[in-house]
């Protein structure tokens, strides 16, 4: 099986959807004749003409509308946000009309829309550019919301995201862009909602998604070193949730650990915790705990920057704290 | 003033037909919120009739589109939607023309290409926009109608939109009903300029102002205008000068302007023009008039009874329509 690149992945779930439905365009910020600030979109305006690969002026609430616009009448846009960052800015158009014109006309009208970009931080880019905002989206009925960890997830996914009826976010990372993974040649999709057990395990369940994913692998591997088996659990969809497959693998552990790169409030790692508490409570040996981002905007300097976020030790410490192994 | 002479009789009478019908509508959807069977917000368009009904007369629905603001029930009524299911609409029950989903502000007909009624001012703006797109993008002839208030146009979504309409040739005609005050706030207040339109040239589109208090005078503008826009791909921005005898909303008492204002206004009203337009041909009779405006009262009192007598909608009807 090849081995490619996330950004690969992503430019190849939309060229062939692209290449298969005529109504599929995109549209965003430097997506054409630069090629994607992240080179995601590379060599698709050479193959699809201007028409459907569509450089937009720095207008976030504009673009986003238009194609928010566009998908209610039967086209199917794909919107790249040059970073959720900047997604802020056409929130309006996606929380008061993506995720409410079909509500909104009674069921007469679908969207379907794929609002895709990289989210959470980067390195070294302060605190405007590195949010991790999934959780402003994964608040929203009337959306679907998609973070991939993996090129083969991110493919079968966002080829699903595309033919879906319905608004879907899909949350990316520019730090993993460059990660490589094996993609099949042959097409296939990935259900929205089914989360993935990327590693099985019988003592300590680590439930996460999208950036975070690998530290939590990286994590599992030293517990392992210590005599704890440890289940990662890939949500891989924040909205809806897969309810059945957290509360499997924790009924199957007894220990919970949610790493969430969001701030801890009201954020999808909260919400998850409060998820199994509520309804593994019978089942759990320990407190659910929450690995997520310190409370604060973040700073610029790198030492910061990362005593921050998740950290590989972080997961460690707190698997080890459910497990009374400290 | 145009010569109605020019125009089929029966045409003229159904645009006065029509712009009777919202008024009395209106009048209507206003007293039944005084008796509680309407709540929330209840934005009346009365005075400004001529805009949707000449507009709406001037275009194509099988290929051309309509969006709006908030203020909605008169292009709903306009593009042929069943008052019945307006007032249900408004009465929050299942027989309303989006179940009972999103009342006053939110009327839709997608068969009839009205797509609503948006609560966010100038969020309709950038949706019109993309609805323009898809017409160019299929190279299917239409155009699209975006109305909103003279409030909405100092939102970012208009400005971005134009700016979107331009470089990639949208046939979007961008109207603004510009009723002199943006809630209780007078246009000269918060506005650098009087006539909108010179705005359009901000993004190299042409700008019109039109009387919006002449039925045929928006006809015939918009009809040359969505032509124009038909041929050659190119957006444009109008400023219709119209005028709202209500408040900005059922709450509103309008305290902001004078009794002298609204008056003047009422001398200009587009159904008494229309109406001794057409007795001053001899297309029509007071008698005439008397009886359409019976017939139309009918209506909406039919209208009102429907609404009235529809069901509520069933508690597991909230978990519908919220995906597809």
């Amino acid at each position: 099986m090849p081995e490619i690149q996330m950004r690969e992945a992503i430019r190849q779930a939309m060229d062939e959807e692209m290449a298969r439905d005529g109504s599929v365009f995109l549209l965003g910020e430097e997506v054409g004749e630069y090629n994607g600030a992240y080179k995601v979109s590379k060599g698709l305006l050479d193959k699809y003409g201007a028409k459907r690969v569509l450089d937009t002026p720095i207008t976030e609430l504009g673009f986003t509308g238009l194609a928010v616009g566009a998908a209610s009448v039967g086209l199917r846009p794909i919107v790249e946000w040059m970073t959720f960052n900047f997604s802020l800015l056409a929130l309006d158009q996606v929380v008061n009309n993506a995720a409410k014109m079909r509500h909104m006309s009674g069921g007469q009208i679908k969207v379907p829309i794929v609002l895709r970009g990289p989210n959470g931080p980067a390195e070294y880019l302060s605190s405007q550019h590195s949010q991790a905002l999934h959780s402003y989206y994964a608040h929203i009925p009337g959306l679907k919301v998609i973070a991939p960890s993996t090129p083969y997830d991110a493919k079968g996914l966002l080829k699903t995201a595309i033919r879906d009826d319905n608004p879907v976010v899909m949350a990316e990372s520019e730090l993993a862009y460059g990660w490589t993974g094996e993609v099949p040649e042959e097409e296939y999709l990935i259900p929205i909602g089914k989360a993935d057990v990327k590693r099985e395990g019988s003592d300590v369940s680590l439930i996460s998604f999208g950036k975070p994913m690998r530290m939590v692998l990286e994590a599992a591997d030293q517990l392992a070193d210590i005599g704890l088996d440890a289940e990662v659990l890939d949500l891989r969809s924040l909205r809806p949730l897969d309810e059945e497959a957290i509360y499997a693998t924790v009924r199957k552990t007894n220990r919970a650990v949610v790493i969430d790169e969001a701030w801890p409030i009201a954020s999808v790692g909260s919400h998850v915790g409060w998820m199994i508490s509520k309804n593994c409570f019978d089942d759990l040996d320990a407190p659910v705990e929450l690995v997520h981002s310190e409370d604060v905007p973040m700073p610029y300097n790198h030492t910061l920057e990362l005593a921050a976020q998740p950290s590989v030790e972080k997961i460690v410490q707190a698997a080890k704290r459910v497990s009374y192994k400290e | 003033m145009s010569d109605v002479t020019k125009y089929d009789p029966e045409w003229l009478k159904k645009a006065l037909r029509d712009m009777l019908l919202i008024r009395r509508f209106e009048e209507k959807a206003a007293q039944m919120y005084g008796l509680r069977k309407i709540g929330g917000f209840l934005h009346l368009y009365n005075g400004q009739e001529a805009v949707a009904v000449g507009s709406v007369a001037a275009v194509d629905l099988q290929k051309d589109y309509l969006l709006t603001s908030y203020r909605d029930h008169g292009h709903a009524i306009a593009v042929g939607m069943d008052p019945k299911n307006v007032m249900a609409e408004l009465f929050g029950k299942i027989t309303g023309c989006v179940r009972g989903k999103g009342g006053s502000m939110h009327m839709f007909d997608v068969e009839r290409h009205f797509l609503g009624g948006n609560g966010i001012v100038g969020a309709q703006i950038p949706i019109a926009t993309g609805v323009a797109f898809k017409q160019m993008y299929d190279e299917d002839g239409g155009v699209t109608l975006c109305y909103f208030g003279d409030g909405a146009i100092h939102q970012g979504a208009f400005h971005e939109s134009l700016n979107l309409a331009k470089i990639w040739k949208l046939p979007a005609i961008y109207i603004v009903e510009n009723n002199h005050f943006g809630m209780g706030t007078a246009v000269k207040r918060v506005s650098g300029v009087d006539d909108f339109s010179v705005k359009a040239a901000g993004y190299d589109l042409p700008g019109y102002v039109i009387n919006g208090m002449d039925f045929l005078e928006v006809y015939e503008n918009i009809k040359k205008i969505a032509e124009e826009t038909r041929k050659t791909n190119t957006a444009c921005l109008i400023d219709i000068k119209t005028y709202r005898y209500k408040g900005h909303s059922i709450s509103d008492p309008a305290k902001y302007r004078t009794k002298e204002e609204l008056e003047q206004y009422k001398k200009q009203d587009p159904i008494v023009q229309l109406k001794s337009q057409l007795i001053e041909a001899k297309l029509m009779t007071e008698d005439d008039f008397k009886a359409l405006d019976d017939d139309v009262k009918n209506q909406v009192q039919e209208a009102v009874d429907f609404a009235d007598q529809s069901e509520e909608p069933a508690l597991h009807t909230m978990y519908e329509d919220v995906l597809a």
